[in-house]
């Protein structure tokens, strides 16, 4: 037997999943696995301890990552990963929490968490995947679907103007916001990083297909012709204004890092503010058991 | 385990049942809350964000009731002992939590001051209408236990037993005041750390690898750890198996909501609390709890010095339910009567114990104030008098 017989094959990611969980859920084609896949490796090149590393996920397709890594993982209740995700934080907040879901999660349903977690700077790194509309419950229209797209209660073309994320982000007060596409690997891999060692409310989109309930509906073909699209109309715009960054349908995608600035986080602002008003304050937010 | 001294205010005080919760919860270890202005139950997170910085802790005020309900199950997977606090309409945005902290098992307290509803109701005036939301609000089957104080000194002593009960099961324990219990002001005596005895968490003595979030005992009550410490757990709303990982099938289904109803059903006798005066030998006893069990206790009185033997039982833990004592009562009493600030909710509950071996007469009352005494005594004496009464669910009070 010679040498080359004994040599297996490692997949770098795999030590990041519960294999004991897979195959996943995800359709072919799908966009989620593939950001799963960069989500692993910025977290090999954060050099985090993934022992402090914490995911929480709301409901939905997206929803799912959660239960795939290797992790300390919370899934949810639907729309709510960033409260949830709050209370962990501050609760311990050596830990590192990431949260993972999907558009009509984070944005519909989940909205005004967002709005404020932003707001108050909580230390959270929020991964929004992007298919731009609700994949697990059939292709209902999403806050995110593109003017003229259809969806299954939109059956005669979507009439709701769409967020624009990264300028709600922005407006909320989020340190660092960008917008990629599945199409984007290695980028997406550098702002995952990017927010991974970044303090602060820090949010990542990315664009990703559906093609069981988005793309095959509008007559868009199958996964690989959505990414063939992101690559055709994506328009890299570091530190492009926000608010021209609206998505239309099947339109260009402007791309890039548009936020990364310095807020005091919720905590470091509580803890300031009450070291200096407080004599016998307890400090950094939680108890020393 | 004793209470660590810091959280404990002890001496004798003049405060309201609000407060006096807030203290109890200090004193219980209680070092998270989340929570959004609602009243009349606003002082008690009020006092705790007045507090907890010189104790060492967090209060966030979140954006609605709904965060934060799920924020204090985010803490406790850190490792807190946490409370949410409402009232109300409050506490009906908060049920789709309530049902994940039972099915994930999370030690939480949740305080519900009680006014009148429906919807905003009567924000500044007491009821007693949330028992049954409570025990069912939430969708799917699952358990809970709900406290019942009368006073502030009970606010401060049954807040220690809610926190001690969660950390024992692992359920959403729900601590039941109401408007007046809230904002009545009287003695409450906080005793010395050293004499505060507290349940400690269910932490695991395994090793990450060895460790499994959803396996049990004789106990049928799993044990904890919390993120950050390598156990690389798993948590869902998902039914879910032994590992914590989703499992779609009636088989799980089966495994896990059976065991979340048997770990309360299975051992509700260790959660019998009621307070019995003068019941043995009565014709008539009056089933009570909260602040009606102090308007309760002037009619039973009354109707003693009329020369009516009747007896006083105070549910102190009214979820679960005492069926056993009060099927055991039904054999020797004519009559239980049954005042409460609601139109009929743990009147139903006692006429389900008595299953018809006497009868169940409710004082409805929609709330908005306490029951007059002379409307408690009158049923008392009709009771008595064995005249057949209301039923539990009358149309209206008259």
């Amino acid at each position: 037997m010679s040498d080359t017989d004994t040599i297996q094959p490692v997949n770098p990611v795999l030590a990041y999943l519960r294999q004991d969980r897979l195959p996943h859920i995800w359709c072919p084609g799908c966009g989620i696995g593939s950001t799963v896949n960069c989500f692993a490796r910025a977290l090999t090149e954060s050099k985090l301890d993934l022992d402090k590393v914490a995911v929480v996920s709301g409901i939905g397709c997206t929803g799912r990552v959660a239960g795939y890594m290797n992790l300390d993982s919370f899934h949810t209740t639907h729309g709510r990963a960033i409260p949830f995700a709050t209370g962990l934080k501050l609760g311990n907040p050596d830990l590192k929490v990431v949260v993972y879901s999907g558009d009509g999660d984070l944005f519909a349903i989940g909205g005004n968490h967002f709005v404020h977690a932003a707001r108050r700077n909580m230390d959270l790194m929020v991964v929004c995947i992007n298919n731009g509309t609700y994949g697990m419950t059939g292709g209902q229209v999403a806050p995110t679907t593109p003017l003229g797209a259809t969806a299954s209660t939109m059956p005669y073309g979507n009439f709701e103007p769409s967020f624009n994320l990264p300028f709600l982000a922005e407006a909320c007060g989020a340190v660092y916001v960008a917008r990629w596409t599945v199409f984007h690997v290695r980028q997406v891999i550098r702002s995952m990083k990017e927010a991974l060692g970044k303090k602060g409310f820090c949010f990542i989109e990315i664009l990703a297909p559906c093609p069981t309930l988005y793309s095959r509906r509008n007559k868009l073909g199958d996964g690989v012709d959505q990414v063939k699209y992101y690559k055709e109309r994506s328009v890299i715009k570091d530190g492009a204004d926000a608010r021209e960054a609206g998505l239309t349908f099947q339109g260009d995608i402007v791309c890039g890092k548009f936020v990364d600035r310095e807020r005091p986080t919720w905590l470091d602002a509580m803890n300031r503010h009450y070291s200096s008003v407080i004599q016998d304050y307890q400090g950094e937010g939680h108890a020393e058991d | 385990m004793k209470a660590d001294p810091k959280g404990v205010l002890t001496g004798v005080h003049f405060i309201d049942g609000d407060h006096a919760a807030c203290e109890g919860a200090l004193a219980a270890g209680c070092r998270f809350v989340a929570g959004y202005p609602i009243t009349p139950s606003t002082e008690v997170v009020e006092r705790f964000a007045q507090r907890i910085p010189h104790i060492g802790g967090t209060f966030i005020q979140m954006e609605d009731e709904i965060a934060s309900s799920i924020a204090i199950q985010g803490a406790v997977w850190a490792g807190k002992k946490v409370m949410t606090v409402t009232s109300g309409p409050g506490l009906s945005l908060m049920m789709e939590h309530i049902g994940l902290a039972a099915i994930a098992e999370v030690p939480s307290v949740w305080v519900d001051v009680q006014r009148g509803g429906p919807s905003t109701g009567l924000p500044t005036l007491p009821a007693q209408a949330d028992m049954m939301q409570v025990k069912w609000g939430s969708h799917g089957d699952y358990e809970i236990i709900a406290l019942c104080p009368n006073s502030p000194q009970e606010c401060f002593d049954l807040m220690i037993k809610a926190f001690n009960l969660a950390e024992t099961f692992r359920v959403p324990v729900f601590f039941m005041m109401d408007e007046v219990v809230g904002h009545m002001t009287e003695r409450v005596v906080i005793p010395e750390a050293s004499k505060i005895e507290l349940t400690e968490r269910r932490w695991t003595k395994k090793k990450p690898g060895e460790y499994k979030p959803y396996e049990t005992g004789a106990d049928m009550v799993p044990d904890l750890v919390k993120a950050g410490d390598g156990y690389r757990i798993h948590i869902t709303g998902l039914t879910h198996d032994e590992r914590g990982y989703p499992v779609i099938n009636a088989a799980a289904q089966k495994k896990l909501v059976e065991r979340l109803i048997n770990k309360i059903r299975l051992r509700k006798h260790e959660l019998v609390d009621v307070r019995l005066d003068g019941v043995e030998g009565a014709d008539v006893v009056v089933v009570s709890f909260g602040i009606t069990s102090r308007v309760t206790g002037a009619a039973v009185e009354e109707a003693r010095r009329k020369g009516v033997k009747v007896g006083h039982a105070r549910l102190v833990i009214a979820w679960p339910f005492p069926s056993d004592l009060f099927a055991d009562l039904s054999r020797k009493v004519k009559a239980f009567v049954v005042p409460e600030l609601n139109m009929g909710q743990m009147a139903l509950e006692v006429e389900r114990a008595a299953a018809g071996r006497c009868a169940v007469v409710g004082v409805p009352h929609p709330g908005g104030t306490v029951h007059e005494v002379s409307v408690i005594l009158d049923k008392i004496m009709q009771a008595a008098a064995g005249k057949k009464g209301s039923p539990a669910l009358e149309g209206a009070s008259r």
